[in-house]
């Protein structure tokens, strides 16, 4: 049975951040991830990581462009947090190694992004996050004595103790099918997004909302969760992702009939406005006609010098040629609005705490709220780089404070029960995971998208109501214990069931647009009734509703124009 | 939509059963990946099928496979492509398609079906290169002051997945296993190369001395083939191999520096390759001249004389006179000349290719 000090749950940027700022502490850390730790989804951002490191800069600039982007709904008081921490982070980050790229002094050099009042997006190539995250990895194998590893292992639920402290998860090692309960006096989780919930995603196939919806099922508040950013450029059907660097290198956004459509919509930030805004004009132009016959609109990155796309948009050219067949440095490529992010989670304070005496969440797992109802771009690494490392710090120090609590043995046998009753499940019976997966994603992508309404969510809500059902009798085929890949499967399915469940009980209550959620039966925002956040509690016929208050300290709700 | 055959080596380790084939029939737009005609057939198919995937962009490093017997990853491959080279591997007699084979990665033992063990035959490796940077002294309040030019040098090898299709595709781990490999040694240059480091004489004796270290590499270009990134592991190694042997004039227990002087000194010389000298070279520089070969260079040639024996017994050496040295044939008129001239461009400029491409902007 192993015990730690501080688990960690999810080994991307906020889960590694989380277990070297704790075994910095003096702690005893495991780090569980259910893939090999550089497998993790934070490879995917590409374009940069914000912070107001140059002295013309300034952390409360920062903050301001982070709150209007968040339509008001971010919490001030977290959002200081980040952005005064950000520029101490990058400096940590450059000295472990990281290679940012240079100014011609030889200092670090930024580049534009969207929604921001400076260039403070700092960055390697565009290939930010792989080499953040490589970076930190190196660290754990530095580290290798205090942080004990434990890849391709799945955790199945999280385990509480007779006083409702989080106490440790049950686990799957995937290797050779053994469960074990982990026992902690504090667990982090950093299981990243649930970008899986909608077909197509920029995310990656694992970032299928465990965390979310195991942190939900054992009493932990949801916050936002109808709060869902599609990313403006992202290749049609495969859902691939074009980095905001591109724009913010200088490529131009256009319609069918050739035009800067931007201009109407964001005149003075034009391509680089935040990217709720965007995705909506591009949804905008497409519905109206103006779009390519693939549902379309092109990005033109062909107005960058070549050189320049060749030394910092590299990986856009391999995506353009692999993926797309297309020359970037030629010729315009198509995109369209793809689901990429959830600003919902876990809702944490800026140490990480969740409600649950024990359980931590860091990274896209949580909600803290630096992104309210649309996060910027550069800000997402900044988030799990910040409040990881918190996490880990508070998680460490409630370590050192208190004993180890008595997880129920009970759960190890449920969970080893549950997943015996998914293999044993007769084949043909009901339908197969990958049906319901597919019907999931399509209805989500359909109705609680760009443009949302009452009907489309409350479609969607049946939808998913009706799939939970299903997927009660979805039968598996490998009945193995070795890498039982297809067991795991079903599991992911039920936790993005939850999810999905979540964001379409907040989307239909949210009677107001803001941020990502627009409402085309409510068009306004209506800050009078909605300045606030919906938080969701799992009951027994579903999630429960409250609110919470959106925390303003300096900056009072404005129009919000780009 | 198009149709594909795909056919998986599957090895299921509780089955009790030997490796198989099995032949997947698949329906998917030609321009999507092998690894969406994996994940089809699973799906439709046979959810046992066992195969690492997450990002199906060619950023995770996941999906390493051999496809048509090419080292590579799944999603970065087309299934249309993969179908070109698999009829043209299958020759002119094929009627219709030929399936498209698609086997686990090689120089690692497969634990189900697609999926490797990686652990014991590249991180085991890997950290063995000591792969975080270790700079001098404390960091400086602010960032190190580098340039641009050094952190794209070393861009190249961060750009590393770590998937390990070199490490499959490399023949010199197939003849050596404990060869430290491509991909861990890609690793090392870029901490070799990153001037933030305080170690780089440590690192570079380290690998130069190590029996299996940079000196192993055979030049086959197999990694830098395989490799879906860019990285050109081979090229890290080259470079690795310069920076020890020649700026740091690292003499190693391996004999590789002087075995590549050998080589450069024999074509700058003849222009093309005396054999005969080059053992001689190798093992004991400097022997013509001074009549005086250390014990070293004698224990060197005598341990190489098998080695040509075989040569000359297998036919791979099939003139005896080019053994006897002195004898070699020179370059027609001035050509000599002008590999020497090559030679002296090379050492002024230190060329080498680099993807990362630097430069003013147009």
């Amino acid at each position: 049975m192993p015990k730690h000090d501080v688990l960690v749950i999810g080994a991307g940027l906020a889960g590694q951040r989380a277990a070297l700022s704790a075994a910095e502490q003096g702690v005893s850390v495991a780090i569980i991830s259910k893939v090999h730790p550089v497998r993790s989804h934070s490879n995917a951002a590409q374009g940069g990581i914000n912070a107001a490191l140059h002295p013309d800069d300034s952390w409360e600039s920062h903050a301001f462009d982070t709150v209007k982007g968040s339509d008001y709904l971010g919490d001030q008081d977290a959002i200081e947090v980040m952005c005064r921490e950000a520029p101490e982070e990058l400096l940590y980050l450059e000295h472990i190694g990281v290679t940012f790229h240079r100014a011609p002094d030889g200092t670090l050099g930024t580049r534009a992004f969207g929604g921001a009042s400076k260039a403070r997006t700092y960055y390697v190539a565009d290939i930010t996050g792989q080499a953040i995250m490589h970076t930190l990895y190196e660290q754990m194998m530095r580290f290798d004595a205090k942080i004990d590893r434990y890849e391709e292992w799945f955790t199945t639920e999280l385990a509480l103790d007779s006083d409702g402290n989080c106490v440790g998860a049950v686990t799957r090692n995937i290797r050779d099918g053994s469960m074990e309960l982990f026992e902690a006096k504090a667990v982090i989780l950093a299981t990243g997004g649930s970008g899986q919930v909608w077909k197509p995603t920029t995310n990656a196939l694992i970032c299928t909302g465990d965390g979310i919806a195991q942190a939900y099922r054992l009493g932990a508040k949801l916050m936002d969760m109808e709060m869902i950013q599609y990313h403006p450029t992202c290749l049609a059907g495969k859902g691939f992702l074009i980095t905001e660097g591109a724009r913010g290198e200088g490529a131009h956004l256009l319609n069918a009939k050739g035009e800067r459509f931007m201009e109407r919509y964001a005149p003075n930030k034009m391509e680089l406005a935040s990217r709720d805004v965007v995705s909506r004009a591009e949804q905008t132009e497409i519905n109206e006609g103006r779009g390519f016959p693939d549902g379309t609109i092109a990005l033109d990155i062909t107005v960058v010098p070549k050189k320049r796309i060749t030394e910092a948009l590299r990986e856009i050219v391999l995506v353009g040629r692999d993926f797309a067949g297309v020359d970037i440095t030629r010729e315009p490529i198509h995109v369209k609005p793809g689901n990429h992010y959830a600003m919902g989670g876990v809702k944490a304070d800026t140490w990480g705490r969740s409600n649950v005496p024990g359980l931590y969440a860091a990274g896209e797992v949580a909600c803290v709220s630096v992104h309210g109802g649309n996060r910027l771009g550069a800000n997402s690494l900044l988030d799990t780089l910040i409040f990881g490392r918190r996490s880990g710090v508070h998680a460490a120090e409630r370590a050192k404070a208190i004993d180890h609590g008595v997880a129920s043995r009970a759960i190890l046998r449920d969970e080893e029960a549950k997943i015996a009753t998914i293999i044993g499940r007769e084949r043909g019976a009901g339908r197969r995971i990958s049906e319901i997966k597919f019907e999931l994603g399509t209805a989500m992508d359909q109705h609680v998208a760009v443009f949302r309404d009452a009907e489309g969510i409350e479609t969607a809500l049946q939808t998913v109501k009706r799939l939970k059902e299903e997927a009660r009798t979805a039968y598996i085929d490998d009945r193995g214990t070795i890498f039982n890949q297809d067991v795991l499967g079903a599991l992911e399915l039920e936790n993005m069931l939850d999810c999905a469940e979540s964001t379409c009980v907040a989307a239909a209550h949210r009677t107001e647009s803001r941020g990502a959620q627009f409402r085309t039966d409510h068009p306004e925002r209506n800050d009078a009734e909605w300045l606030k956040h919906i938080d969701l509690s799992c009951g027994d016929s579903g999630p429960e509703i409250s609110y919470s208050e959106v925390t303003i300290t300096q900056w009072q709700p404005m129009a919000r124009t780009y | 939509m198009s149709d594909f055959t795909i056919k998986v080596r599957r090895y299921q380790p509780e089955s009790g059963d030997p490796a198989y084939y099995q032949a997947f029939d698949v329906e998917l737009d030609p321009t999507l990946s092998v690894l969406d005609g994996l994940l089809q057939a699973r799906d439709r198919d046979d959810g046992s099928l066992a195969v690492r995937c997450s990002c199906r962009a060619a950023i995770c490093g996941s999906c390493g496979v051999k496809v048509n017997g090419q080292s590579t990853l799944a999603c970065k491959t087309r299934l249309e492509d993969a179908q070109a080279i698999a009829n043209k591997m299958a020759g002119d007699s094929l009627e219709g398609n030929a399936p498209i084979v698609i086997e686990p990665m090689g120089n690692m033992s497969v634990i189900k079906d697609l999926i490797t063990d990686m652990e014991s035959t590249h991180w085991e490796k890997f950290r063995r290169v000591t792969p975080w940077l270790i700079p001098d002294g404390a960091p400086p309040e602010r960032e190190y002051i580098v340039s641009q030019e050094a952190m794209v040098d070393v861009t190249q090898a961060v750009a590393c997945i770590q998937c390990g299709a070199c490490v499959s595709a490399c023949l010199s781990l197939e003849a050596d296993p404990d060869f430290i490999g491509p991909a861990a040694l890609a690793k090392a240059y870029r901490f070799v190369g990153d001037p933030r480091d305080g170690r780089t004489t440590e690192r570079l004796f380290d690998l130069a001395n190590d029996p299996h270290g940079i000196y192993d590499c055979t030049h086959c270009f197999s990694c830098v083939e395989a490799c879906p990134k860019g990285v050109a592991p081979m090229d890290q190694i080259m470079r690795l191999r310069r920076i020890a042997g020649h700026d740091h004039e690292i003499d190693d227990l391996n004999n590789g520096r002087r075995h590549e002087l050998a080589f450069a000194k024999n074509i700058e010389r003849y222009g093309t390759l005396d054999e005969s000298l080059l053992l001689q070279e190798s093992y004991a520089p400097g022997v013509k001249a001074k009549l005086k070969p250390t014990p070293a260079a004698i224990k060197g040639l005598l341990s190489s004389l098998p080695t040509a024996v075989r040569g000359i017994r297998t036919g791979k050496m099939r003139s005896l006179k080019k053994l006897i040295p002195g004898i070699h044939p020179k370059l027609p008129g001035d050509s000599q000349k002008r590999v020497r001239a090559i030679y002296a461009h090379s050492e002024a400029h230190r060329e080498e290719l680099n993807l990362y491409v630097l430069g003013e902007d147009e």
